[in-house]
């Protein structure tokens, strides 16, 4: 008996120390990666270039940063993402949620057929070429409304505060009613603040989503200079140099290896700074609203 | 049992008819506020979702841009055999078919081995340390994700990590260039999703795992259960019908292999390889105005994800009482 306790004692302690090894190189390995790119970004192109950067810039520079930033596209693209995302998702939120509150009260007679028509969107779609047209035919192409209408209301998250919004007791809503509130005053002065927890999660689901994209642009706006996103821009630096292989001289470092005070830039110096701005923004966001994570995610409300 | 699931269909029959007597202008006129609230964006889904079906005709036509939809020469079925009879269509297929496959089964085993492993981690700290950093790369996009995957499978030896490794160790002596060896593209995707999305895929599970109730632990130990067994018969069993859900759900995006990883990755070495449907859409529709081509497939592939998901809902609400819809 003894003993058979003392085995699984020493098994313990072997799992455990293996699972601790496991999840450190989970973590190197997802890491490392990132913290490359943070490390050339922040290193002298033409150093880079001898090799041997691991983790730590080995000749700090800002060079990187200032010359991308020096063109004035990269700070106009960089400025269209920003509003983008803030619109969108401002937008996005309050319209969902109001539309949610509404198939969340149980007395309202069209609060089954609403549900239906939005959770069909969430299994079918038109495909590209229809949507493509239909842009077309509104007249979004080439405007930057193109970026807010037509994601204005994803079905997924509608479920996603529906579901939050039932969970919340009716006898505020009822006590609101007998004071005389309309239903549009119970929604904003109630039920709204009531849904923080659920709409800072489906807020920064929106708001990556809206950062992320790149293919609204390349579809609709691509011949726009000045309604380029910050990911579509990136997207070209990365085909180009992925096409002529990593260190041929690409778009920038073709028209701009400016050799002058001992200061270079490089294909690849590039694009870790690029890649370097186009992350941060959401890298320091996400980890504060981790802990909301699982209401976002709750695929049981799905099930009508 | 066959009688009590009777009386709910009856209950429920019973429920509807009275709904359907009680609908009163009184009330639409009592909800005239919520209507105001929602019935806008119920024309909004409308004009976005639905009214762009109306493009599917084109699949039926040979489509000429410049004139009306209306006015287009009919041709029937001929765009569907057209897109079946040209070879590289059955390879987009398989394209599509095989990495979508790949990461239907990686993106469900790896999360959920991930989550059991860190339910075992016992310190707090450690554990979330973990958790926030593998949630990082689901932030990224894909454009910043691939680029990455292409560093890191760089030739260049001042970047390409893994051939330094390689290189180091002796196993190779020359650099390889990954990303142009046809045989591996399907790997290398699978293995760059998985690197970027397997912490995110926890949280469902590790989510299904923290509601199993405690006792359930506390009497197998007393039962002498040891901690694999615990594993296999407490925490596994406790997840079993949210995985069976999430699997009919990604059932139905069987031919959704993802687009932008190939996108980016695919190149003219490894074209046979990489082409998805989705870049075929876009090749033919956007690249080279053959719209009615695109949209029939298009079409094919809208058709195949709901049978497929009806498909997986049906077998599993045999097997199981699991169903999505």
């Amino acid at each position: 008996m003894k003993k058979g306790i003392k085995t699984t004692k020493i098994e313990d302690g072997v799992f455990n120390t293996f699972n601790a090894i496991f999840m450190t190189l989970l973590v190197v390995v997802t890491l490392y990666p990132f913290l490359n790119t943070l490390a050339i970004s922040f290193n002298d192109a033409a150093d880079t270039l001898k090799g041997g950067i691991y983790v730590w810039p080995r000749e700090w520079t800002m060079f990187n940063f200032r010359s991308i930033f020096a063109t004035g596209f990269l700070y106009h693209a960089f400025f269209i993402s920003v509003s983008r995302t803030v619109l969108s998702t401002i937008l996005n939120l309050f319209f969902t949620t109001m539309l949610a509150y509404t198939l969340s009260r149980k007395e309202y007679f069209l609060r089954k057929f609403i549900t239906i028509v939005f959770v069909l969107t969430m299994y079918f779609n038109a495909g590209l070429i229809p949507s493509y047209f239909l842009i077309k035919s509104l007249g979004l192409r080439g405007n930057f409304l193109v970026y807010i209408i037509p994601t204005m209301i994803g079905a997924f998250n509608l479920i996603v505060i529906r579901t939050y919004i039932k969970s919340l007791p009716d006898s505020m809503i009822e006590a609101a009613k007998i004071d005389g509130a309309g239903e549009f005053s119970i929604f904003i002065k109630i039920i709204f603040p009531l849904c923080k927890p659920v709409l800072a999660v489906v807020g920064l689901f929106v708001a990556v989503g809206a950062w992320n994209t790149w293919f609204d642009t390349f579809l609709y706006a691509s011949s726009e200079q000045n309604l380029s996103t910050l990911q579509y821009e990136l997207m070209k630096l990365l085909s180009t140099s992925m096409q002529t292989g990593t260190t041929a001289a690409a778009q920038f470092g073709g028209k701009e290896a400016l050799s002058g005070a001992g200061n270079t830039v490089t294909p690849q110096s590039i694009r870790a700074a690029s890649t370097v701005v186009a992350a941060l923004p959401i890298l320091m966001v996400y980890p504060f609203l981790q802990k909301y994570f699982v209401v976002g995610l709750n695929v049981g409300s799905v099930k009508e | 049992m066959a009688e009590i699931r009777k009386d709910i269909k009856q209950s429920r029959k019973f429920s509807k008819v009275k709904k359907n007597k009680k609908l009163t202008w009184k009330i639409i006129k009592n909800q005239k506020e919520l209507m105001f609230m929602s019935v806008p964006f119920l024309v909004y889904i409308g004009i976005f979702a639905y009214a762009p079906i109306w493009g599917w005709l084109m699949a039926f036509q040979n489509y000429k841009p410049g004139l009306s939809i209306l006015k287009q020469q009919w041709v029937g079925f001929t765009q569907f055999t057209n897109l079946f009879s040209y070879m590289g269509f059955v390879q987009v297929i398989r394209n599509t078919v095989a990495m979508s496959l790949i990461n239907l089964v990686l993106g469900m085993i790896c999360p959920i081995v991930l989550a059991l492993l860190i339910n075992e981690i016992k310190s707090m700290y450690f554990k979330r340390t973990v958790q926030t950093i593998s949630y990082l790369p689901h932030f990224l996009s894909w454009i910043i994700a691939t680029g990455i995957v292409a560093d890191v499978l760089s030739t260049d030896p001042a970047i390409g990590i893994i051939n330094n490794l390689l290189m180091n160790f002796h196993i190779v002596s020359e650099p390889i260039l990954f990303l142009g060896i046809p045989k591996l593209f399907w790997g290398i995707v699978g293995v760059s999703t998985v690197w970027k999305e397997v912490g995110w895929g926890t949280i469902i599970y590790l989510a299904a795992i923290s509601s199993i109730d405690p006792a359930l632990y506390e009497a197998a130990e007393i039962d002498g259960a040891g901690r694999f067994q615990k594993m296999r018969h407490i925490t596994l069993t406790g997840i079993k019908s949210t995985v069976i859900i999430l699997l009919i759900m990604n059932i139905g995006h069987i031919l959704e292999a993802g687009f932008e990883i190939q996108y980016f990755l695919g190149n003219g070495l490894v074209s046979d390889y990489s082409k998805t449907i989705d870049i075929f859409v876009l090749d033919y529709g956007i690249n080279q105005f053959n719209y009615s081509l695109a949209t029939a497939a298009g079409i094919f592939k809208s058709a195949v994800s709901i049978t497929m998901l009806l498909l997986a809902n049906f077998i599993s609400g045999k097997l199981s009482d699991e169903k999505l819809i």
